[in-house]
């Protein structure tokens, strides 16, 4: 048995295929097919959440995705715990677990329900008028405590186990919405063969054809048409058809975001299917068929468990066999519960009245009701329901006052009306309009190209929204470009049709302050906080809206914003378009990060780019430092040795016989031209057109205002072709900067620019014993210190394949960059590797290398510079063509606080105790007596132990640092004050021998 | 200049080319390492693309999103004056565009870039897993080539048949770019 | 994600091949190094930020790699025209109601 309150007969699952599941610990047995929520109520059960402030019992509002309270936890496994599920959105599978949330110890008693007897306390505006002061029970008691208490759900404390995928996806036209006008001009557009997309968020396609058993289209009952319909779809190659897929995003130009939940409804997944999907759709035409949401009515204690919309009191029964009670009353302000009630008399419910706040309605269902045997009474309002934990009885009054009557029910269905769900239509920038006959928000002036068709058009009737669907659709596709339908517009026999009903507060919604007419379940916003704001002053509905929270909960307000605006209408004395609507904004509904994030999870979160040479340092043991999206090596620890001690055995290692070292991650650009030489001239401080062929020069790039933006060694191939290095960090951006000056400023040039980053591996071969192991390896270029001297370039072969050979150092040791094709980076650095061997080489990694270069006083653009340094400030005037008579960054640094007195500039910094290792960003000062705050005067840029120097080292960015040669000057730090002098920035081999040793 | 494997000599380093032999399959889709092959980025004036197209054998493509293709020689539009040379034989590219007096500019770049052929009939749903072009075939037919982006990586994409896409990277993006296309090729058979 | 018309690749691509380069119309001197420090503030500092119509550099990076100048509505984000650098501003611009 699937529940008490099954019905045979009734809906449409198979209750052959029954599913167990689980609530609060309470096992119990639904059928495949059914909700969460559906396979709930089959069993009786309406308590299913506690409200956000007040704590209240709540219940189902609803059938579908504007659902407010029943909010709950579904728990697959330990990882998989996800929160804020809405019941009636999450399909049944065998096995599921669920829980409520926000109560404590139990869902029937809940301690913080003492939040809705201290109701007074929590009034609209609570939370800005108390968290205000004292600041320090931010920290001890606002955050921890009310948060706690107010909270949403928990969130999973274990990585999410699943997996989640992306889909870029174009058609002509994409439809969202799958009930009768989705289906309709998906039809009309799919007929001439555009590409169509339909989406619809339930699982099942129809809308409200699944609860509108009045409905007949084409000869057929509309749930089954629909199914038909769908079926032809999807047999389509033209058409995609998307089922619990939700359109959560409308933005420029038709790009709509979409989520398809694959396999949150599968009992066990597998790995191969994503959790969800994300779908980037780009539409040409996008046709919105979103329908329209039932609205409650707003009256005291109306959100009690079993209170209900009338529309989801039919799809549970319609669609699910479900009977929400044995003994039900009705609400209403419009024909449509009418509906509800007769489908449920006819299922065999007993119907304890009809109170309808209308005067004199007439029409063929309340004439059907009263046929049926049902009490109707006209001009009547539901002014409480009782009950707690369930609702009990409703007290029905006049709407103008007079005797009161309680009629005992166990459940209350409601409607207040329609609204037509123009989010999406919203969200894509259009303008919705008010119509003051049918009180209602429609589209109004549009802002893409698209169009809405059926309920959410504010289109009545069945017959009317498929014409128009039906035009829409095959409009939309011939305005993307599609030929002419051909097919046959669906055929309604037989509909059901409502309109109006009321917005704003029914009489039993006050104007008792202690009355909890709830406007919004979800935020426990009642009709009194909406008038407590407009009397504290709120005019504008943005206001309210942020001073009452109403419409700002994870169902956006989907029932309350409409009841809340004409509350805030009426108080105000204003008509509805003079206030105004809240902004609608995505997501529709809420949306994983899993989601969002897609494939960008582990390894693909970033690209972790990695050289040729990689494997063999990993073999070595290497240990790794991020740069950039880069892994390189950052030093090579033997057993039993810590980073210091490895970095000192490399550097020493590299003084002393010769290193290797992984460079193939710095930039390389090749500019290629009869210009070339022109443009470097443009683009670097330096001097270019005299570089002989063969020769290398460091250069300087700056940007327009003068300050150092990169550098790199440069090495002339031949008389049109350079060989250009920047820095790791920098190549794109190197590669950017001058491709932006060669297209836009300097397009005469015959030049071109290609990046060759990857083409090149690039070992550095750096120290004493350099050329002795690259020697024996090369082929076809003379090596002789006079045939190759420093800084100069070779093109040849290295163990048999091409090489372009730099000599050059970032050491002060003599030194070799071996550039090989990538794919030979790997074994060249073995054979080098093995030929080092003889002459008791090492592998070093990036500190090394950064120790080495500051003992020599080689700066590194963004370390030692940080965007504000010149090349006069870097002591590298040396490097600025004093002829030129233009380049890139010439003017800026003429610019007057460019050549002013005391700028900081780059100095060596010694510390007295030679044992101390200063801190890299530390400040320096002049007088460590002055009161604080002190004059800093500069700071640090690079500090490191010396094992070659015996000390410890420092570059600082200094205020007139290169007068202060010999000077004291003070580091403050919390353990003390570190006396320095300023140095010059060589600390190692001042001459310079060692280049040629 | 360089030269694919098969072209050096007994005693040269051994060429390990990234990503070797890497391949996934899933249902209707396949994606496989390509092997190595030349490839020359070639600049040049419009002035100059006749006499280059004679050099290297095969018509140099003047249209944007286009690619010429010819014996195992394959010239893609990159821009207005950039072309993608690819030459699976590993025939010498530069040799030929050195052959050529007229202005341009050509640059070796066989180690650079890593390919990928993604095939079946959901290629262009799993390239779409991270691809923001409209991979139909009427937005993208067959001979369709341009650069574009994969995820969080620039790619190169070409279409070589109604399934079957040539995929290109940058050597040290190969890892990312397949580890994505495995991931994209197993929910696109789905 | 917007949809920009790459003036060199004759159709609308998706933004993420894009990347935008800043103001357009802004010429660098051809004798740089004698501009007034006014002239370079002008040059080099000063950007008009206008709301409304902004005529502005965007590079195809992930595409042809070229740069171009958009017209664009910074207050709707509506891409007005493309055209390929180099081009003079253009005087009337598709659509204007003036």
């Amino acid at each position: 048995m699937s529940g008490a309150f099954r019905i045979p007969r009734a809906g449409r699952l198979s209750q052959a295929k029954t599913a167990r599941f689980s609530f609060d610990g309470q096992s119990y047995t639904g059928i495949e097919g059914d909700t969460l929520a559906s396979a709930l109520l089959a069993n009786g059960v309406h308590l299913v959440g506690r409200s956000f402030k007040y704590h209240r019992p709540r219940g189902f509002l609803s059938a579908g995705a504007e659902e407010p309270n029943a909010l709950v936890q579904v728990e697959r496994d330990a990882a998989r715990k996800a929160p804020n599920i809405r019941a009636t959105v999450q399909e049944l599978y065998d096995g599921l677990v669920a829980q409520s949330q926000n109560r404590w110890p139990s869902l029937a008693f809940d301690i913080g329900a003492v939040n809705d007897i201290a109701s007074p306390l929590f009034s609209a505006g609570f939370y800005y008028k108390t968290f205000m002061w004292p600041k320090a029970a931010w920290k001890s008691l606002y955050e921890p405590k009310i948060r706690a208490a107010a909270g949403l759900g928990v969130s999973p404390d274990k990585p999410d186990p699943d997996h989640y995928s992306s889909r870029y996806a174009h058609c002509d036209v994409l439809v969202l919405g799958g009930g009768a006008a989705g289906i309709t001009a998906a039809l009309a557009a799919a007929e001439t063969g555009a590409r169509v997309i339909l989406a619809d968020e339930q699982a099942d396609f129809g809308g409200s054809l699944r609860f509108e058993t009045g409905a007949k289209i084409d000869g057929q009952d509309g749930y089954g048409w629909a199914q038909a319909a769908i079926a032809k779809l999807k047999g389509m190659d033209n058409v995609r058809v998307l089922s619990r897929t939700t359109a959560f995003g409308y933005y420029a130009q038709n790009f709509v975001g979409l989520v398809e939940r694959v396999s949150d409804h599968l009992q066990s997944p597998g790995h191969d299917l994503p959790r969800e999907r994300l779908w980037q759709v780009r539409a040409k035409r996008v046709v919105l068929a979103t329908g329209s949401i039932e609205r409650h009515m707003v009256f005291a204690d109306n959100d009690r468990p079993g209170i209900m919309l009338a529309s989801a009191a039919r799809i549970y029964l319609n669609h699910y066999g479900v009977a929400v009670g044995k003994n039900v009353g009705v609400y209403t302000a419009n024909d449509s519960a009418y509906a509800a009630a007769i489908d449920l008399k006819k299922a065999g419910v007993n119907i304890a009245a009809i109170v309808d706040l209308r005067d004199h309605p007439t029409g063929p269902v309340i004439d059907e009701a009263r046929a049926l045997g049902i009490e109707v009474n006209f001009g009547r309002a539901v002014i409480r329901a009782g009950g707690k934990l369930r609702v009990t009885s409703m007290t029905v009054q006049p709407k103008n006052g007079g005797g009161e009557r309680t009629i005992p029910v166990d459940a209350i269905l409601m409607s207040a009306g329609w609204t037509p769900s123009v989010h999406l239509f919203s969200q894509s920038r259009g303008k919705v309009a008010f119509n003051d006959e049918t009180k209602r928000f429609v589209p109004g002036i549009y802002a893409q190209d698209c169009i809405s068709v059926g309920a959410c058009n504010g289109t009545d009737g069945l017959s009317a929204s498929i014409d128009e669907a039906y035009a829409a659709g095959a409009k939309a596709a011939k305005d993307a470009g599609a030929k002419t339908a051909k097919g046959t517009k669906p055929k309604v026999d037989a509909s059901e049709s409502w309109s109006r009903g009321m917005l704003g507060a029914a009489p039993g919604a006050g104007p008792d302050k202690t009355v909890k007419a709830f406007v919004d379940f979800q935020n426990d916003v009642a009709a009194k906080d909406i008038r407590q704001a407009v009397h504290e002053g709120m005019r504008s509905i943005e206001h309210v809206k942020r001073f009452t929270t109403n419409g700002m909960a994870t169902d956006q307000g989907k029932t309350s914003n409409m009841h809340g605006l004409a509350i805030a209408a009426e108080t105000l004395g204003k008509p509805i378009p003079e206030v105004g609507l809240t902004t609608f904004r995505a997501p529709y509904t809420p949306v994983t990060f899993g989601a969002i994030v897609s494939h960008a999870r582990g390894p693909l979160f970033d690209p972790t780019r990695k050289t040729a040479i990689h494997p063999w340092a990993e073999a070595q043991g290497a240990v790794f430092e991020d740069v950039g999206q880069w892994k390189r090596a950052w030093y090579f620890p033997k057993a039993g040795e810590d980073m210091h001690k490895a970095v000192d055995r490399e550097c020493v290692a590299v003084r002393t016989n010769a290193g290797l070292f992984d460079a193939s991650t710095l930039g390389k650009i090749e500019v290629v031209g009869p210009d070339a030489a022109k443009f470097m001239e443009l683009l670097y401080t330096n001097p270019w057109e005299k570089l002989e062929p063969g020769r290398c020069r460091y250069g300087i790039m700056l940007r327009e205002d003068g300050f150092i933006y990169d550098d790199g060694v440069v090495g002339r191939l031949a008389p049109d072709r350079f060989h250009v290095t920047t820095t790791t960090g920098g190549a794109p951006r190197v590669m950017n900067h001058m491709e932006d000056y060669l297209q836009t400023e300097f397009p005469h040039l015959n030049v071109w620019l290609t990046s060759i980053t990857e083409q090149w591996a690039v070992i550095a071969v750096q120290g004493p014993k350099s050329r002795d192991i690259i020697a024996p390896l090369v082929e076809g270029i003379d090596m002789s210190d006079e045939a190759l001297p420093h800084m100069s370039v070779r093109e040849g072969k290295i163990c048999g394949v091409p090489t372009r050979l730099f000599r050059m150092s970032f050491t002060g040791e003599r030194g070799f960059e071996v550039n090989v094709p990538a794919d030979y980076g790997q074994t060249v650095w073995e054979a080098l590797w093995a030929e080092g061997q003889k002459h008791g080489a090492t592998a070093y990694g990036t500190e090394a290398m950064h120790v080495l270069r500051a003992e020599k006083g080689y700066i590194i653009v963004g370390q030692d510079t940080d965007g504000t340094v010149t090349p006069n400030d870097a002591g590298l005037d040396w490097a600025v063509g004093k002829k030129k008579t233009d380049f890139v960054g010439i003017r800026g640094l003429t610019r007057p606080d460019l050549v002013a007195k005391g700028r900081k500039q780059l100095v060596g910094l010694k510390t007295k105790d030679p044992k101390v290792v200063l801190e890299e960003g530390a400040q320096i000062v002049a007088d460590p007596k002055q009161a604080i705050p002190m004059k800093m005067i500069g700071h640090v840029t690079s500090s490191y132990w010396s094992q070659n120097c015996g000390r410890s080292i420092a570059l600082a960015l200094v205020a007139g640092g290169r007068d202060r040669m010999g000077e004291t000057l003070y580091v403050p730090m919390p353990n003390g004050v570190i006396e320095v002098e300023v140095t010059g920035m060589v600390f190692f081999d001042e001459t310079g021998g060692r280049l040629n040793d | 200049m360089t030269k694919a494997a098969a072209k050096t000599s007994a005693s040269s380093a051994e060429r390990r080319p990234a990503q070797a032999g890497r391949s996934v399959s899933a249902k209707n889709v396949k994606v496989e390492v390509l092997p190595p092959a030349e490839r020359v980025s070639l600049r040049a004036p419009e002035a100059s693309i006749a006499a280059l197209s004679k050099a290297l054998g095969l018509t140099l493509p003047k249209s944007p999103k286009t690619s010429a293709s010819k014996a195992g020689r394959m010239a893609l539009w990159l821009g207005p004056d950039e072309w993608f040379l690819i030459d699976e034989a590993g025939k010498n590219l530069l040799a030929d565009c050195a052959k050529v007096s007229a202005l341009h500019s050509a640059v070796g770049i066989s180690h650079r870039n890593v390919a990928f052929e993604v095939t079946g009939p959901a290629a262009a749903a799993a390239i779409n897993a991270g691809c923001p072009q409209d991979l139909s075939l009427e937005a993208f037919p067959v001979g369709a080539a341009s650069r574009t982006v994969l995820g969080k990586c620039e790619i190169l994409l070409l279409r070589t048949a109604a399934n079957a896409f040539w995929v290109e990277c940058w050597r040290s993006f190969s890892d990312y770019v397949f580890t994505f296309l495995s991931e994209a090729a197993s929910d696109a058979a789905a | 994600m917007l949809l920009i018309r790459c003036p060199y690749c004759e159709e609308e691509r998706p933004e993420l091949e894009f990347r935008n380069a800043g103001e357009a119309h802004i010429a660098r001197s051809a004798n740089m190094a004698g501009e007034s420090d006014d002239d370079f503030e002008k040059f080099f500092f000063i950007r008009s930020n206008p709301k409304g119509i902004i005529y502005e550099r965007w590079r195809h990076i992930h595409g042809c790699a070229r740069f171009f100048n958009a017209v664009r509505d910074t207050v709707t984000d509506k891409f007005v025209m493309t055209y390929k650098a180099g081009e003079p501003k253009p005087s009337k611009l598709p659509g204007a109601v003036k």
